[in-house]
């Protein structure tokens, strides 16, 4: 299955060599054979797959024209709301939770054609950098299966390494999205904050919260975030920008546009396989035309405090609402009172608990000048970072993450070095400017590295097309 | 030890948290490290930087635009008719732990 690419899929279907049905058939016998020892799916929603699968195939069939991701099968992080299709976040809060409808981005794939084979394991809600947090299992990583495949999109990069889907969604906080892409060696891409809706995905920090696609290739990144950007009238978040053809942008050459390289994001702590690995690729863009700019990042080391502030604190308001009134777990109890403590004192894992603690000290009286407020101005100045940078260059090339993924167990004890695995990402989400994971190599232990780019707001086609051509270039090498 | 356990008790409490005994000593370790971890925010000057809440601030169709202008676009007129419908009552309720077919029930909220 391994060469199947989008395009490929959605002929095949079109001339009738292959039907979606048997297509989604195909993907479920391989995620039974495959998923007991990796973990990635929570929920298999096979009737609502073959459903589509024979809409799409009776479409084929009458030789009307087929949708951009006709029987293409994917699978979303269990983080969006799917309706009738039982979603959890990963928690036992919401283990018995059926949604009433469906988020945005999932009914966009779906209104393309793509077939949607089940839901993805991940971090309880999106909370962690190894998908260890998850309320049912841990996902082993395809590559390695000893090591974690990072998070806290963790299902969703594994499904793809290990094909059993073709493009999954996941949702970025912090880098949950390139940090699994980059640990799984696949590609990753978080977009603009207000490029893809986040209706109806469950909320961990509303100001840092993205949504965006995983996949084997480039091209098939660009397939799936045409998909599923643009304004959406349910998300006041979602931004009124023109959507571009991303895939026609693609292949146009890379030949002039400036590379910045912030020595903040090669300092101490990186890994030495992972600098040789990004720098071999930023040398690559180099030989592909590009102007390498050194520039500075000069706040970068104040990314994570600032992040973990910011993020606990809307955290810590998001998940107010798990109470156990109207859906969700509810312990059984006397008083109100009683019931919200103890339903959320059941129903949430220690690191959503950590958060919420930390968010709520954050935002405490005594505290929040100290901390919130600092947090936002300190925000401020890293976004200034960027503005600044990319006044002389129209993209960043950076690693994604500064280790290749670790081994399952190794941090789960020690909260403050699992949120230094983000160092890299976090600062994306805060500026709100996209950026992707791609493929850049192995370490000595064939653990993949990632290299990360980004790019000004609203700028993925110059993201991709710098992806798409180092890409290229690499598999011309023979990686 | 910035944090102390009487804290760690209050903000349990307002985080609607019970904690157990090996929890509240694991919260109040992990609290203090992480917290110290971001005092590093304290060397930085920003009186002078005006707080970042939203990148939304930041972008817009509209540069003159400031704040919460920026969200112009999507601010719709009133519709008076064709509304989109809200989700029907039983579909809202089908997730309910606990309802007398309209209302969610819970606890007794007053006690005497």
């Amino acid at each position: 299955m391994s060469a199947l690419t989008i395009d490929d899929l959605r002929s095949a279907v079109a001339e009738g060599s292959k039907t979606a049905t048997a297509l989604a058939g195909d993907f479920y016998t391989r995620i039974r054979q495959e998923d007991p020892e990796i973990g990635a799916f929570l929920t298999l929603c096979e009737e609502r797959a073959l459903a589509q699968a024979g809409r799409i195939d009776a479409m084929a069939a009458e030789g009307k024209p087929l949708p951009p991701l006709a029987g293409v099968p994917v699978a979303i992080k269990d983080v969006m709301v799917t309706k009738g299709v039982r979603t959890t976040a990963g928690s036992k809060i919401l283990d018995n939770f059926i949604p009433p409808y469906d988020c945005t981005a999932v009914a966009r794939l779906e209104a393309a054609g793509a077939v949607i084979l089940g839901k993805l394991n991940c971090d309880e809600f999106a909370m962690g950098s190894s998908t260890e947090n998850s309320a049912y299992h841990a996902v082993h990583n395809p590559r390695d299966k000893s090591r974690v495949p990072g998070g806290s999109s963790g299902g969703s990069a594994a499904a793809v390494a290990a094909e059993m889907a073709i493009a999954t969604l996941g949702s970025d906080t912090g880098g949950s999205i390139r940090q699994p892409a980059s640990f799984c060696g696949v590609v990753g891409l978080k977009p603009t904050y207000g490029r893809v809706s986040r209706y109806g995905l469950i909320a961990f920090a509303s100001s840092l919260d993205h949504i965006g696609p995983f996949a084997k290739t480039v091209k098939e990144v660009a397939l799936v975030l045409r998909t599923i950007a643009g304004r959406d009238p349910m998300d006041s978040t979602s931004a009124d920008v023109p959507v571009p053809d991303y895939v026609a942008e693609l292949d146009k050459p890379v030949k002039g546009l400036r590379v910045g390289v912030a020595k903040e994001y090669f300092g101490d702590g990186l890994d030495p396989e992972v600098r040789a690995a990004v720098e071999a690729a930023i040398q690559k863009l180099a030989e592909l035309g590009c102007e390498v700019v050194p520039v500075s990042l000069p706040h970068t080391e104040y990314a994570i405090p600032t992040y973990y502030i910011v993020a606990t604190a809307e955290a810590s308001s998001n998940l107010a609402r798990f109470d156990g009134v109207r859906y969700g777990f509810r312990a059984k109890s006397t008083t109100l009172s009683e019931m919200y403590r103890l339903s959320r004192d059941s129903g949430f894992g220690m690191e959503v608990k950590r958060r919420i603690m930390l968010g709520t000290y954050a935002l405490s009286a005594g505290y929040y000048d100290a901390y919130y407020l600092k947090a936002q101005k300190v925000r401020a100045l890293l976004t200034r970072d960027f503005d600044e940078a990319f006044k002389k260059v129209d993209v960043i090339a950076a690693p994604t993450c500064p280790t290749p993924a670790f081994r399952l167990g190794e941090k789960v004890n020690d909260p403050l070095a699992m949120y230094l695995a983000d160092i890299y990402t976090v600062t994306a989400n805060l500026a709100g400017i996209p950026g992707i994971s791609i493929p850049c190599g192995e370490n000595h232990e064939k653990l993949p590295i990632g290299l990360q780019v980004f790019a000004r707001h609203f700028d993925e086609a110059t993201l991709l097309r710098v992806a798409r051509a180092y890409e290229r270039s690499s598999l011309v090498a023979g990686r | 030890m910035k944090v102390t356990d009487k804290d760690v008790a209050y903000v349990a409490d307002l985080a609607n948290l019970e904690l157990t005994e090996e929890e509240r000593a694991r919260m109040l370790r992990d609290l203090n490290s992480i917290l110290e971890y971001i005092e590093r925010l304290s060397e930085l000057e920003t009186d002078k930087v005006a707080p970042m809440a939203q990148v939304s601030d930041r972008y817009g169709v509209d540069e003159s635009r400031q704040g919460s202008e920026r969200f112009a676009y999507a601010i719709r007129e009133d519709v008076k008719d064709g509304l989109r419908k809200s989700l029907p009552h039983e579909d809202a309720m089908k997730n309910a732990p606990d309802t007398d077919g309209i209302f969610f029930e819970v606890p007794k909220v007053i006690e005497r």
